[in-house]
């Protein structure tokens, strides 16, 4: 009897393409290129062919990924956020009152209310940027929970009403490009910051923090730099949101938003960013198709991040990854 | 190398304005009940390489981390060129000039070898000496491995590190710390784990470093290599400074003999051949 | 008004401390962090319930049962699910969150919400003590919490497995050498915290009702507790336990029940601002500061 192996092979394509720099064929750029091109299409061109419900969905995609794009971002900073709820209720919040007390229209409060989250965020957050290992994951948890508390007793900011009637986005095709295209930005724009000499230096800090401090640069900085981007990343969603529900309120805060984009990062793989985003385009129309099952939706999250981060913890994007570049056969072996 | 063209050498000694180029005085430090580095001075002179030997847990590794910053000190000072340190923050301490090696080598190892080098070399000290941005930190970083004995033919700089033997990763960590352009490199047992022949490779490069005038300090147990090169000597035993002197005269103290000897008998290290003196 | 807004807040330190324990426990031996405390606290809270409404036991034997299973709970999470990912920080973080999650939003789905999910008190009646009425089950949560904190001492210094405990917390390197299985260790570490947790459920709960909302109370509660007086301090968990204690109940008391919060919150803001290593954490500085 003969035993079998398995053995991965790179395509042809991928060496063809890889090295030389004048490519030889259509084929050849479209290989290159397709893994690029494809979420811009979609984002083009599935919204127009959906209905209202599912396009509702697809821009929970575009809030959800964003989220999951600016927890990546900080988990690659070594920065694990149990609390992207925090950056997303800081801009929610952020948008109401500009809107509400300055009469800002949503093109501006958006920006503004994106930056100033992203501010307010690391602000609160500082102090523990101090702190290796699980402070940070601890403090980002506790922080939107307690914030809503906080709320609740002081009745700032419309208190437990919240704010409503605020300025609506002027289309619903405006709002879905906008959200969609800003995640496609981030998406490309991040994975090139941390392809770069800036990005290895954040990756640096994740996994020796006493070497890249050797090298005469402060950590701190780097990793405040980290924090506001992704801060202002999460506010940015959060501010977006609050222009299409025409209401700010305490829900903002909810562990969901904490919770979802965690699912998200984790099923599609941590690292790249682009798993951040495959994992929120699989998990939140999953998340609407699981709706008959009401609360349980939320174990289901729970079980996958257990499963994923143990079993499989480079995630769906590498396996669809390695797929498109390599193919398999088995071998025998002697 | 072209690269230190931005600063003048004379410049730099003038700065030291009569200040010896490293004072450090009655340093101490406790860690809860355990007193690791007690009431340490000395001085150090440009270009001279300072070797500091002890037995095992005598506060070497210690004195190391308090000057470059990454301890704070709970008594006495550190005086870099006059300018007091102690209290400063490591990353700065690197920008004055003062770089250091760790004994416990932690490349990334999923990273390339010259992928590693990018991290000093994207370091403000760098950027600053050479007057703004490189254009190519790779190829920097490919001449800096050179240097250190990373053969160009080879290929070795684009293995990835979790690759590469521990003479290599030894020879990565130097090349990292010399990208700093220190003025003083401070190197933690960098000749531990290596084979005879390995440190025998790397001393040409240490001597090279010293004829371009550079100051080092070298924590070593490998007393034999050390001697050769080293000028002076300080011994420590329980965090304290025992002798100070070269090598020849320092090893003929009876308290260095006891030290050593002591902690042999105490901790059987005796298995280790390098411990003993020459 | 005075003294007896102090004895609440006595009780409601004691409390604190109780449910912060378990957590602290376990970070400072095994180094894990487990956000599954929570749902281990609201677990053994509905098992006692379970085993007393459904299956008919004795009450005493009902809590005993679920203490126990709780604990064994914690050593299973930790041998089939951390042991995989032992020592990697983002995996430890993210799998003990969501198995948190699972567990506590299990029972949500199941129904389990209302006012008759609750325990009786271990004792009943009240004592008339300095001027207000202080019922057994609070006097009972004192006793229960001055007993954990002093038998925790007692056992980290004079049995064995505990100061193989401390010898793991303080040098998991050294150990090792001895002949320590740090794996070992750390499991009864995770165990023991998810035991604690259960203890701390059976006479806290009584004063008020289970729902899942209570495991991410309790959970927050020790992070806050943790990041005051420092993670893996036990001297820390104690003085935070007091400090926030004391100050919640003044503060319902003189200014109003909605600021509690506000007051825990700006306590960790400003320890963190000052102290990022917390009140007692300076024992743990080299390790957690950098």
């Amino acid at each position: 009897m003969t035993e079998r192996r398995r053995e991965r092979i790179d395509r042809g394509i991928k060496k063809r393409s890889e090295d030389v720099f004048a490519l030889a064929s259509w084929r050849e750029m479209l290989y290159l290129a397709g893994p690029r091109l494809l979420p811009v299409a979609l984002v083009l061109f599935l919204p127009p062919l959906l209905s209202p419900y599912w396009q509702k969905v697809m821009l929970s995609v575009g809030v959800f990924g964003l989220l999951a794009v600016s927890w990546d971002l900080l988990a690659q900073a070594g920065m694990i956020s149990l609390g992207q709820a925090l950056f997303f209720g800081m801009g929610a919040y952020g948008a109401g009152l500009l809107d509400r007390y300055l009469g800002m229209p949503p093109f501006l409060s958006l920006p503004i209310a994106a930056v100033l989250g992203g501010l307010v965020s690391t602000l609160l957050l500082l102090p523990v940027l101090r702190l290796r290992g699980i402070y940070f994951s601890m403090v980002t948890l506790i922080l939107p929970l307690m914030l809503v508390r906080v709320i609740e007793a002081t009745k700032i900011f419309g208190g437990t009403e919240g704010l409503s009637g605020l300025t609506p986005w002027p289309s619903v095709w405006v709002e879905m490009y906008l959200i969609l295209g800003a995640l496609l930005a981030a998406l490309f724009g991040f994975r090139r910051m941390l392809a770069a000499d800036y990005g290895l230096v954040l990756k640096g800090i994740r996994d020796n923090d006493r070497s890249v401090t050797s090298a005469g640069i402060n950590i701190y900085v780097y990793k405040a730099q980290a924090l506001f981007i992704a801060a202002a990343v999460g506010g940015f969603a959060g501010a977006f949101m609050t222009h299409v529900y025409l209401f700010v309120g305490m829900p903002v805060f909810a562990l969901d938003y904490s919770i979802l984009p965690i699912a998200a990062a984790v099923v599609g793989g941590p690292g790249g960013l682009a798993g951040a985003t495959l994992g929120a385009a699989i998990l939140v129309p999953l998340s609407e198709a699981l709706r008959g099952f009401g609360g349980l939706r939320i174990v289901f999250y729970g079980v996958f991040l257990v499963v994923f981060i143990v079993a499989v913890p480079e995630g769906i994007f590498s396996f669809v990854r390695r797929k498109y570049h390599q193919f398999e056969r088995w071998v025998e072996v002697d | 190398m072209d690269r230190v063209d931005g600063v003048d050498p004379v410049d730099q000694r003038r700065d030291d304005d009569g200040h010896p180029f490293l004072r450090v005085e009655g340093l101490g430090k406790r860690f809860g009940g355990i007193q690791a580095v007690a009431d340490v001075s000395l001085d150090l002179a440009r270009g001279e390489l300072l070797g500091i030997i002890g037995p095992n847990g005598s506060g070497k590794t210690t004195l190391v981390n308090l000057i470059s910053g990454f301890v704070r000190p709970s008594a006495g000072e550190v005086r870099f060129r006059g300018r007091r340190i102690d209290r400063m923050p490591p990353h700065r301490i690197v920008r004055l000039g003062i770089a250091r090696t760790f004994q416990m080598v932690r490349p990334f190892y999923e990273l390339p070898a010259y992928k590693n080098m990018i991290i000093p070399l994207f370091s403000p000290r760098v950027r600053g000496l050479v007057g703004g941005k490189y254009g190519d930190r790779d190829a920097v970083a490919l001449d800096l491995l050179e240097e250190v004995g990373f053969e160009r033919d080879a290929f070795v700089a684009y293995k990835p590190a979790g690759a590469l033997p521990q003479g290599y990763l030894k020879r990565l960590e130097l090349a990292k710390a010399m990208a700093l352009e220190p003025e003083l490199l401070i190197l933690d047992e960098l000749f531990s784990g290596l084979s005879l022949a390995e440190v025998a490779s790397i001393v040409p490069i240490i001597e090279k470093l010293r004829q371009g005038g550079m100051t080092l300090i070298m924590i070593e147990h490998r007393l034999r290599e050390l001697f050769r090169i080293a000028d002076r000597v300080v011994v420590l035993n329980h965090g304290r400074k025992i002798a100070d002197g070269p090598p020849a005269a320092v090893m003929e103290m009876d308290a260095v003999k006891s030290a050593y000897l002591g902690a042999a008998a105490e901790t059987a290290e005796t298995s280790d051949p390098e411990t003993e003196a020459p | 008004m005075l003294i007896g807004t102090a004895i609440y807040a006595l009780i409601n330190s004691f409390i604190l401390a109780l449910m912060a324990m378990g957590f602290n426990l376990t970070f400072g031996i095994s180094g894990v962090a487990n956000f599954a405390y929570g749902a281990f606290y609201v677990m053994a809270a509905y098992g006692a319930w379970i085993f007393t409404h459904k299956a008919g036991l004795p009450y005493g034997v009902a809590v005993m049962l679920s203490i126990g299973l709780t604990t064994m709970g914690g050593a299973l999470m930790y041998r089939f699910v951390l042991m995989r990912v032992r020592g990697q920080t983002l995996s430890e973080v993210i799998a003990t969150f969501g198995m948190g999650l699972a567990i506590l939003e299990l029972f949500r789905y199941m129904g389990f919400v209302g006012f008759e999910y609750t325990l009786p008190n271990l004792v009943e009646g009240s004592v008339f003590f300095l001027g207000v009425y202080v019922d057994y089950q609070r006097l009972l949560i004192v006793a229960v919490g001055a007993l954990m904190v002093v038998g925790l001492w007692l056992f980290t210094r004079f049995t064995s497995l505990g100061l193989a405990f401390r010898g793991i917390a303080q040098d998991e390197r050294t150990a090792l050498t001895f002949g320590m299985d740090p794996d070992r260790i750390a499991t009864i570490a995770v165990a023991f915290g998810a035991g604690l947790a259960a203890i701390a459920a059976v006479v806290i709960v009584p004063l008020g009702t289970i729902s899942p909302e209570e495991g991410y109370d309790v959970l927050i509660k020790a992070l806050a507790v943790c990041i005051i007086g420092g993670l893996g301090s036990t001297g820390g968990v104690i003085a935070a336990s007091f400090l926030i204690g004391f100050a919640e109940r003044f503060t319902d008391a003189y200014i109003g029940s909605h600021w509690t919060m506000i007051v825990s919150l700006a306590a960790i803001l400003l320890v963190l601002a000052v102290k990022p290593s917390g009140l007692f954490g300076h024992q743990k500085e080299l390790e957690e500061r950098i």
